[in-house]
Protein backbone atom coordinates (compact mmCIF):
# COMPACT_ATOMS: atom_id res chain seq x y z
CA UNK A 1 0.00 0.00 0.00
CA UNK A 2 1.70 3.55 -1.05
CA UNK A 3 1.97 5.76 1.69
CA UNK A 4 0.56 8.61 0.19
CA UNK A 5 2.22 10.86 2.77
CA UNK A 6 5.73 10.59 0.42
CA UNK A 7 4.06 11.22 -2.68
CA UNK A 8 2.51 14.41 -1.43
CA UNK A 9 5.84 15.67 0.03
CA UNK A 10 7.48 15.29 -3.41
CA UNK A 11 4.77 16.54 -5.15
CA UNK A 12 4.56 19.08 -2.94
CA UNK A 13 8.79 19.47 -3.35
CA UNK A 14 8.47 19.67 -6.80
CA UNK A 15 6.11 22.38 -6.85
CA UNK A 16 8.21 24.47 -4.84
CA UNK A 17 11.33 23.82 -6.86
CA UNK A 18 8.98 24.53 -10.07
CA UNK A 19 8.38 27.72 -8.13
CA UNK A 20 11.53 28.99 -7.52
CA UNK A 21 12.80 28.13 -11.15
CA UNK A 22 9.91 30.32 -12.29
CA UNK A 23 11.13 33.68 -9.57
CA UNK A 24 14.40 33.27 -10.94
CA UNK A 25 13.69 33.56 -14.58
CA UNK A 26 11.78 36.62 -13.76
CA UNK A 27 13.52 38.48 -11.55
CA UNK A 28 17.49 37.46 -12.62
CA UNK A 29 18.33 38.15 -16.29
CA UNK A 30 18.32 34.75 -17.66
CA UNK A 31 20.09 33.97 -21.03
CA UNK A 32 19.48 36.38 -23.49
CA UNK A 33 20.60 36.81 -27.15
CA UNK A 34 21.48 39.08 -29.99
CA UNK A 35 19.27 40.42 -32.60
CA UNK A 36 21.50 41.39 -35.80
CA UNK A 37 18.98 43.57 -38.47
CA UNK A 38 19.38 44.95 -41.46
CA UNK A 39 16.69 47.29 -42.81
CA UNK A 40 16.16 49.70 -45.25
CA UNK A 41 15.25 53.43 -43.45
CA UNK A 42 13.43 55.62 -46.16
CA UNK A 43 13.94 59.33 -45.65
CA UNK A 44 11.68 61.43 -43.44
CA UNK A 45 10.84 58.26 -41.43
CA UNK A 46 11.89 56.82 -37.92
CA UNK A 47 11.57 53.77 -36.70
CA UNK A 48 11.57 51.99 -33.89
CA UNK A 49 12.34 48.84 -31.49
CA UNK A 50 11.34 47.86 -28.25
CA UNK A 51 12.59 45.11 -26.33
CA UNK A 52 11.67 43.74 -22.37
CA UNK A 53 14.49 43.68 -20.67
CA UNK A 54 15.36 42.56 -16.72
CA UNK A 55 17.44 44.35 -14.53
CA UNK A 56 20.62 43.74 -14.15
CA UNK A 57 21.30 42.70 -17.84
CA UNK A 58 23.74 43.85 -19.41
CA UNK A 59 22.95 44.94 -23.11
CA UNK A 60 25.16 46.70 -26.21
CA UNK A 61 23.19 47.95 -28.84
CA UNK A 62 25.88 48.66 -32.23
CA UNK A 63 24.63 49.85 -35.54
CA UNK A 64 26.14 51.00 -38.74
CA UNK A 65 24.97 53.09 -41.69
CA UNK A 66 25.63 50.90 -44.89
CA UNK A 67 24.14 52.83 -47.80
CA UNK A 68 22.53 56.46 -48.35
CA UNK A 69 23.73 59.44 -48.72
CA UNK A 70 26.66 60.68 -46.05
CA UNK A 71 26.23 57.51 -44.51
CA UNK A 72 24.64 59.31 -40.64
CA UNK A 73 21.94 58.86 -39.09
CA UNK A 74 20.18 60.01 -35.87
CA UNK A 75 19.83 57.50 -33.08
CA UNK A 76 18.15 57.07 -29.66
CA UNK A 77 18.08 55.03 -26.57
CA UNK A 78 15.68 55.17 -23.94
CA UNK A 79 14.27 53.15 -21.05
CA UNK A 80 11.42 52.46 -19.37
CA UNK A 81 10.47 55.55 -18.01
CA UNK A 82 11.51 57.57 -20.97
CA UNK A 83 14.91 58.54 -19.79
CA UNK A 84 17.68 58.98 -22.37
CA UNK A 85 20.03 57.19 -22.02
CA UNK A 86 21.74 57.45 -25.42
CA UNK A 87 21.29 60.14 -28.07
CA UNK A 88 23.10 60.89 -30.91
CA UNK A 89 22.31 62.78 -34.28
CA UNK A 90 24.48 62.43 -37.44
CA UNK A 91 26.40 59.32 -36.64
CA UNK A 92 28.08 56.68 -38.56
CA UNK A 93 28.52 54.00 -36.57
CA UNK A 94 28.77 53.51 -32.80
CA UNK A 95 28.70 50.76 -30.05
CA UNK A 96 27.13 51.54 -26.42
CA UNK A 97 26.59 49.27 -23.70
CA UNK A 98 24.63 49.99 -20.51
CA UNK A 99 23.12 47.57 -17.53
CA UNK A 100 19.68 48.02 -17.12
CA UNK A 101 18.61 50.04 -14.31
CA UNK A 102 14.79 48.17 -13.81
CA UNK A 103 12.50 46.28 -15.58
CA UNK A 104 11.05 47.22 -18.75
CA UNK A 105 10.23 47.69 -22.01
CA UNK A 106 13.29 49.48 -23.80
CA UNK A 107 12.92 51.74 -26.81
CA UNK A 108 15.46 52.65 -29.62
CA UNK A 109 14.94 54.42 -32.28
CA UNK A 110 16.82 54.92 -35.90
CA UNK A 111 15.93 58.27 -37.64
CA UNK A 112 16.35 59.92 -41.32
CA UNK A 113 13.92 62.56 -40.60
CA UNK A 114 16.80 65.11 -41.30
CA UNK A 115 17.24 63.65 -44.89
CA UNK A 116 15.20 65.18 -48.23
CA UNK A 117 15.51 61.94 -50.44
CA UNK A 118 17.97 59.80 -49.81
CA UNK A 119 17.43 56.29 -48.51
CA UNK A 120 19.59 54.94 -45.58
CA UNK A 121 20.17 51.20 -44.56
CA UNK A 122 21.18 50.67 -41.29
CA UNK A 123 22.30 47.20 -39.58
CA UNK A 124 21.69 46.87 -36.06
CA UNK A 125 22.90 44.30 -33.55
CA UNK A 126 21.24 44.22 -30.33
CA UNK A 127 22.80 42.24 -27.68
CA UNK A 128 20.93 41.20 -24.57
CA UNK A 129 22.90 39.46 -21.41
CA UNK A 130 25.09 36.09 -22.35
CA UNK A 131 24.23 33.79 -25.56
CA UNK A 132 22.09 31.20 -24.12
CA UNK A 133 24.45 28.66 -22.90
CA UNK A 134 24.46 25.29 -25.10
CA UNK A 135 23.08 22.83 -22.48
CA UNK A 136 20.02 23.81 -20.67
CA UNK A 137 21.01 21.95 -17.90
CA UNK A 138 24.33 24.45 -17.97
CA UNK A 139 23.26 26.60 -15.06
CA UNK A 140 24.74 23.64 -12.61
CA UNK A 141 27.99 25.24 -10.99
CA UNK A 142 30.57 22.86 -11.15
CA UNK A 143 34.32 22.99 -13.36
CA UNK A 144 34.78 22.43 -17.08
CA UNK A 145 37.01 20.05 -17.63
CA UNK A 146 40.52 21.19 -19.62
CA UNK A 147 39.11 20.25 -23.18
CA UNK A 148 35.49 21.81 -21.99
CA UNK A 149 37.16 25.15 -20.99
CA UNK A 150 39.52 24.67 -24.21
CA UNK A 151 36.51 24.21 -26.49
CA UNK A 152 34.67 27.77 -24.78
CA UNK A 153 37.77 29.78 -25.18
CA UNK A 154 37.92 28.71 -29.00
CA UNK A 155 34.59 29.38 -28.89
CA UNK A 156 34.70 33.15 -28.02
CA UNK A 157 37.78 33.54 -30.15
CA UNK A 158 35.56 32.42 -33.13
CA UNK A 159 32.88 34.47 -32.13
CA UNK A 160 34.80 37.50 -32.54
CA UNK A 161 36.46 36.51 -35.90
CA UNK A 162 32.51 36.28 -37.00
CA UNK A 163 32.50 39.91 -35.74
CA UNK A 164 35.44 40.86 -37.36
CA UNK A 165 34.12 39.50 -40.61
CA UNK A 166 30.97 41.42 -40.42
CA UNK A 167 32.01 44.69 -39.72
CA UNK A 168 34.47 44.05 -42.87
CA UNK A 169 31.61 42.79 -44.63
CA UNK A 170 29.75 46.50 -43.77
CA UNK A 171 32.21 48.63 -44.64
CA UNK A 172 33.06 46.85 -48.20
CA UNK A 173 29.19 46.82 -48.70
CA UNK A 174 29.91 50.69 -48.23
CA UNK A 175 32.74 51.23 -50.92
CA UNK A 176 30.82 48.71 -53.28
CA UNK A 177 27.42 50.18 -53.14
CA UNK A 178 29.92 53.82 -53.69
CA UNK A 179 31.42 52.20 -56.94
CA UNK A 180 28.06 50.77 -58.31
CA UNK A 181 26.74 54.21 -58.24
CA UNK A 182 29.19 55.85 -59.73
CA UNK A 183 29.18 53.22 -62.62
CA UNK A 184 25.73 53.60 -63.36
CA UNK A 185 26.00 57.57 -62.97
CA UNK A 186 29.06 57.32 -65.52
CA UNK A 187 27.05 55.56 -67.76
CA UNK A 188 24.38 57.78 -68.23
CA UNK A 189 26.29 60.80 -68.01
CA UNK A 190 28.54 59.64 -70.42
CA UNK A 191 25.44 58.96 -72.79
CA UNK A 192 23.86 62.51 -72.24
CA UNK A 193 26.90 64.82 -72.91
CA UNK A 194 28.53 62.97 -76.01
CA UNK A 195 24.37 63.31 -77.52
CA UNK A 196 24.33 66.97 -76.57
CA UNK A 197 28.06 67.66 -77.97
CA UNK A 198 26.37 68.12 -81.20
CA UNK A 199 24.79 71.58 -80.02
CA UNK A 200 27.21 73.51 -81.45
CA UNK A 201 27.03 72.19 -84.73
CA UNK A 202 22.60 72.44 -84.59
CA UNK A 203 23.23 76.07 -83.55
CA UNK A 204 25.54 76.60 -86.71
CA UNK A 205 23.06 75.18 -88.70
CA UNK A 206 20.20 77.11 -86.97
CA UNK A 207 21.87 80.75 -87.31
CA UNK A 208 22.54 79.84 -90.62
CA UNK A 209 18.62 79.19 -91.47
CA UNK A 210 17.51 82.69 -89.54
CA UNK A 211 20.25 84.64 -91.54
CA UNK A 212 19.08 82.96 -94.57
CA UNK B 1 4.94 2.99 -3.84
CA UNK B 2 7.30 4.59 -6.70
CA UNK B 3 4.50 4.12 -9.60
CA UNK B 4 1.93 5.87 -7.46
CA UNK B 5 4.44 8.66 -6.69
CA UNK B 6 4.79 9.34 -10.33
CA UNK B 7 1.77 9.28 -11.18
CA UNK B 8 1.50 11.97 -8.52
CA UNK B 9 4.96 13.68 -9.94
CA UNK B 10 4.47 14.39 -13.47
CA UNK B 11 1.10 16.35 -13.13
CA UNK B 12 2.27 18.44 -10.96
CA UNK B 13 5.81 19.17 -12.49
CA UNK B 14 4.20 19.45 -15.68
CA UNK B 15 2.12 22.56 -14.97
CA UNK B 16 5.77 24.16 -13.80
CA UNK B 17 7.45 22.97 -16.97
CA UNK B 18 5.33 24.06 -19.21
CA UNK B 19 4.85 27.44 -17.63
CA UNK B 20 8.88 27.51 -17.51
CA UNK B 21 8.87 26.67 -21.72
CA UNK B 22 6.00 29.55 -22.14
CA UNK B 23 8.43 32.09 -20.49
CA UNK B 24 11.29 30.56 -22.66
CA UNK B 25 9.49 30.50 -25.90
CA UNK B 26 8.38 33.98 -25.02
CA UNK B 27 11.62 35.28 -24.32
CA UNK B 28 13.52 33.55 -27.52
CA UNK B 29 11.91 36.49 -29.67
CA UNK B 30 12.99 39.64 -27.64
CA UNK B 31 12.94 42.29 -30.14
CA UNK B 32 9.29 43.98 -31.08
CA UNK B 33 8.52 46.57 -33.30
CA UNK B 34 4.84 48.26 -34.46
CA UNK B 35 3.76 47.42 -37.79
CA UNK B 36 0.50 49.65 -39.77
CA UNK B 37 -2.40 48.01 -41.00
CA UNK B 38 -1.02 47.91 -45.06
CA UNK B 39 2.29 48.69 -44.09
CA UNK B 40 5.38 46.37 -45.40
CA UNK B 41 8.54 45.81 -43.11
CA UNK B 42 11.54 44.60 -45.23
CA UNK B 43 14.78 43.62 -43.52
CA UNK B 44 17.96 42.38 -45.24
CA UNK B 45 20.19 39.95 -44.72
CA UNK B 46 23.73 39.72 -46.67
CA UNK B 47 24.48 36.26 -46.32
CA UNK B 48 26.66 33.96 -48.33
CA UNK B 49 26.02 30.74 -50.56
CA UNK B 50 24.12 27.62 -48.86
CA UNK B 51 23.62 29.37 -46.00
CA UNK B 52 19.89 28.41 -43.51
CA UNK B 53 18.15 31.44 -42.66
CA UNK B 54 15.25 30.58 -39.56
CA UNK B 55 13.02 33.20 -38.49
CA UNK B 56 10.33 33.16 -36.02
CA UNK B 57 7.78 35.88 -35.39
CA UNK B 58 4.74 36.20 -33.15
CA UNK B 59 1.97 39.17 -33.68
CA UNK B 60 -0.16 41.13 -31.08
CA UNK B 61 -3.46 43.37 -32.25
CA UNK B 62 -4.00 46.17 -30.44
CA UNK B 63 -6.82 46.21 -28.74
CA UNK B 64 -8.39 50.18 -29.22
CA UNK B 65 -10.97 49.36 -26.16
CA UNK B 66 -8.68 48.18 -23.39
CA UNK B 67 -5.99 49.91 -24.65
CA UNK B 68 -3.09 47.12 -24.52
CA UNK B 69 -2.35 44.41 -26.69
CA UNK B 70 -3.95 41.67 -26.56
CA UNK B 71 -1.33 38.28 -26.15
CA UNK B 72 -2.32 36.31 -28.80
CA UNK B 73 -5.06 36.90 -32.11
CA UNK B 74 -5.83 33.88 -33.83
CA UNK B 75 -7.06 34.79 -37.19
CA UNK B 76 -4.40 37.09 -38.14
CA UNK B 77 -2.04 36.74 -40.89
CA UNK B 78 1.62 37.52 -41.87
CA UNK B 79 2.45 37.04 -45.72
CA UNK B 80 6.28 36.75 -45.56
CA UNK B 81 8.23 37.19 -49.12
CA UNK B 82 11.90 36.67 -49.31
CA UNK B 83 13.80 37.50 -52.45
CA UNK B 84 17.13 36.29 -53.80
CA UNK B 85 19.97 39.13 -54.73
CA UNK B 86 18.41 38.87 -58.36
CA UNK B 87 14.72 39.44 -57.25
CA UNK B 88 13.39 36.72 -57.61
CA UNK B 89 11.39 35.25 -54.97
CA UNK B 90 12.30 31.95 -53.49
CA UNK B 91 9.66 31.98 -50.57
CA UNK B 92 6.35 33.44 -50.61
CA UNK B 93 3.77 32.09 -47.79
CA UNK B 94 1.35 32.99 -45.88
CA UNK B 95 1.58 32.19 -41.66
CA UNK B 96 -0.63 32.69 -39.08
CA UNK B 97 -0.45 35.16 -36.54
CA UNK B 98 2.79 33.10 -35.20
CA UNK B 99 5.01 31.61 -37.21
CA UNK B 100 8.25 30.56 -38.36
CA UNK B 101 9.60 30.09 -41.92
CA UNK B 102 13.03 28.80 -42.84
CA UNK B 103 15.10 29.02 -46.63
CA UNK B 104 18.50 28.26 -47.81
CA UNK B 105 20.61 30.84 -49.86
CA UNK B 106 21.65 29.27 -53.12
CA UNK B 107 22.78 32.21 -54.50
CA UNK B 108 25.28 34.56 -52.12
CA UNK B 109 24.23 38.20 -51.20
CA UNK B 110 21.39 40.39 -49.96
CA UNK B 111 18.51 38.66 -49.58
CA UNK B 112 15.15 40.28 -48.84
CA UNK B 113 12.56 39.41 -45.96
CA UNK B 114 9.30 41.20 -46.53
CA UNK B 115 6.67 40.97 -43.87
CA UNK B 116 2.86 42.46 -44.24
CA UNK B 117 -0.56 41.84 -42.46
CA UNK B 118 -3.04 40.94 -44.88
CA UNK B 119 -5.66 40.35 -42.38
CA UNK B 120 -9.16 42.37 -42.61
CA UNK B 121 -9.31 41.74 -38.89
CA UNK B 122 -7.77 44.79 -38.19
CA UNK B 123 -10.24 47.03 -40.12
CA UNK B 124 -12.37 45.47 -37.31
CA UNK B 125 -10.70 46.85 -34.43
CA UNK B 126 -9.56 49.90 -36.36
CA UNK B 127 -6.74 50.45 -33.78
CA UNK B 128 -4.53 49.78 -37.16
CA UNK B 129 -1.09 48.50 -35.48
CA UNK B 130 0.23 45.58 -34.86
CA UNK B 131 2.97 44.41 -31.96
CA UNK B 132 5.48 42.17 -34.21
CA UNK B 133 8.21 39.79 -32.48
CA UNK B 134 10.65 38.93 -34.94
CA UNK B 135 13.95 36.78 -34.56
CA UNK B 136 16.14 36.25 -37.15
CA UNK B 137 18.82 33.68 -37.23
CA UNK B 138 21.44 32.86 -39.84
CA UNK B 139 24.15 30.47 -40.36
CA UNK B 140 25.38 28.54 -36.99
CA UNK B 141 23.52 30.57 -35.01
CA UNK B 142 20.13 28.67 -36.46
CA UNK B 143 21.35 25.29 -35.22
CA UNK B 144 19.28 23.94 -32.16
CA UNK B 145 22.04 22.23 -30.07
CA UNK B 146 20.00 20.37 -27.79
CA UNK B 147 18.12 18.87 -30.55
CA UNK B 148 21.39 17.54 -32.69
CA UNK B 149 22.73 16.41 -29.27
CA UNK B 150 19.49 14.14 -28.77
CA UNK B 151 19.19 13.01 -32.69
CA UNK B 152 22.83 12.32 -33.05
CA UNK B 153 23.22 11.20 -29.43
CA UNK B 154 26.28 12.94 -29.16
CA UNK B 155 28.10 13.89 -25.88
CA UNK B 156 29.04 17.26 -24.51
CA UNK B 157 32.37 17.53 -25.80
CA UNK B 158 31.43 16.11 -28.98
CA UNK B 159 28.67 18.64 -29.08
CA UNK B 160 31.19 21.46 -28.07
CA UNK B 161 33.51 20.12 -31.04
CA UNK B 162 30.40 20.10 -33.23
CA UNK B 163 29.54 23.73 -32.46
CA UNK B 164 33.08 25.04 -33.02
CA UNK B 165 33.24 23.23 -36.54
CA UNK B 166 29.84 24.57 -37.37
CA UNK B 167 31.37 28.16 -36.53
CA UNK B 168 34.30 27.16 -38.43
CA UNK B 169 32.27 26.26 -41.15
CA UNK B 170 30.35 29.51 -41.16
CA UNK B 171 33.38 31.59 -41.51
CA UNK B 172 34.60 29.35 -44.31
CA UNK B 173 31.44 30.37 -45.99
CA UNK B 174 32.12 33.97 -45.28
CA UNK B 175 35.83 34.05 -46.76
CA UNK B 176 34.16 32.80 -49.86
CA UNK B 177 31.89 35.01 -50.12
CA UNK B 178 34.51 37.95 -49.47
CA UNK B 179 36.14 36.45 -52.50
CA UNK B 180 33.47 36.96 -54.43
CA UNK B 181 32.13 40.37 -53.83
CA UNK B 182 35.67 41.56 -53.83
CA UNK B 183 35.80 40.52 -57.83
CA UNK B 184 32.47 42.09 -57.91
CA UNK B 185 34.10 45.29 -56.57
CA UNK B 186 36.67 45.07 -58.77
CA UNK B 187 34.86 44.35 -62.30
CA UNK B 188 32.54 47.37 -61.38
CA UNK B 189 35.95 49.61 -60.95
CA UNK B 190 37.23 48.32 -63.86
CA UNK B 191 33.79 48.72 -65.88
CA UNK B 192 33.99 52.36 -64.64
CA UNK B 193 37.38 53.36 -65.47
CA UNK B 194 36.65 51.53 -69.11
CA UNK B 195 33.44 53.98 -69.60
CA UNK B 196 35.23 56.67 -68.15
CA UNK B 197 38.41 56.41 -70.85
CA UNK B 198 35.43 55.84 -73.49
CA UNK B 199 33.90 58.86 -72.79
CA UNK B 200 37.08 61.17 -72.86
CA UNK B 201 37.57 59.73 -76.02
CA UNK B 202 34.57 60.34 -77.41
CA UNK B 203 34.28 63.56 -76.28
CA UNK B 204 37.66 64.68 -78.01
CA UNK B 205 36.76 63.09 -80.82
CA UNK B 206 33.40 64.81 -81.59
CA UNK B 207 34.81 67.98 -80.26
CA UNK B 208 37.72 67.82 -82.69
CA UNK B 209 35.01 67.14 -85.61
CA UNK B 210 32.70 69.52 -84.70
CA UNK B 211 35.71 72.30 -85.00
CA UNK B 212 36.75 70.92 -88.45
CA UNK B 213 33.16 70.52 -90.01
CA UNK B 214 32.31 74.41 -87.62
CA UNK B 215 35.68 75.89 -89.72
CA UNK B 216 34.72 74.09 -93.44
CA UNK B 217 30.81 74.83 -92.88
CA UNK B 218 31.15 78.69 -92.28
CA UNK B 219 34.19 79.56 -94.46
CA UNK B 220 32.11 78.12 -97.34
CA UNK B 221 29.20 79.56 -95.96
CA UNK B 222 30.73 82.95 -95.87
CA UNK B 223 32.26 82.64 -99.08
CA UNK B 224 28.96 81.70 -101.15
CA UNK B 225 27.46 85.29 -99.03
CA UNK B 226 30.19 86.63 -100.54
CA UNK B 227 31.51 88.44 -97.52
CA UNK B 228 34.60 86.64 -98.16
Amino acid sequence: MARPGSAQRWAAAAGRWGCRLLALLLLVPGPGGASEITFELPDNAKQCFYEDIAQGTKCTLEFQVITGGHYDVDCRLEDPDGKVLYKEMKKQYDSFTFTASRNGTYKFCFSNEFSTFTHKTVYFDFQVGEDPPLFPSENRVSALTQMESACVSIHEALKSVIDYQTHFRLREAQGRSRAEDLNTRVAYCSKWFVVHNFHPGLMIINSENIVD
Amino acid sequence: MAGVGARLLLPVMGRPALLLLALCTAGAQGLYFHIGETEKRCFIEEIPDETMVIGNYRTQMWDKQKEVFLPSTPGLGMHVEVKDPDSKVVLSRQYGSEGRFTFTSHTPGDHQICLHSNSTKMALFAGGKLRVHLDIQVGEHANNYPEIAAKDKLTELQLRARQLLDQVEQIQKEQDYQRYREERFRLTSESTNQRVLWWSIAQTVILILTGIWQMRHLKSFFEAKKLV
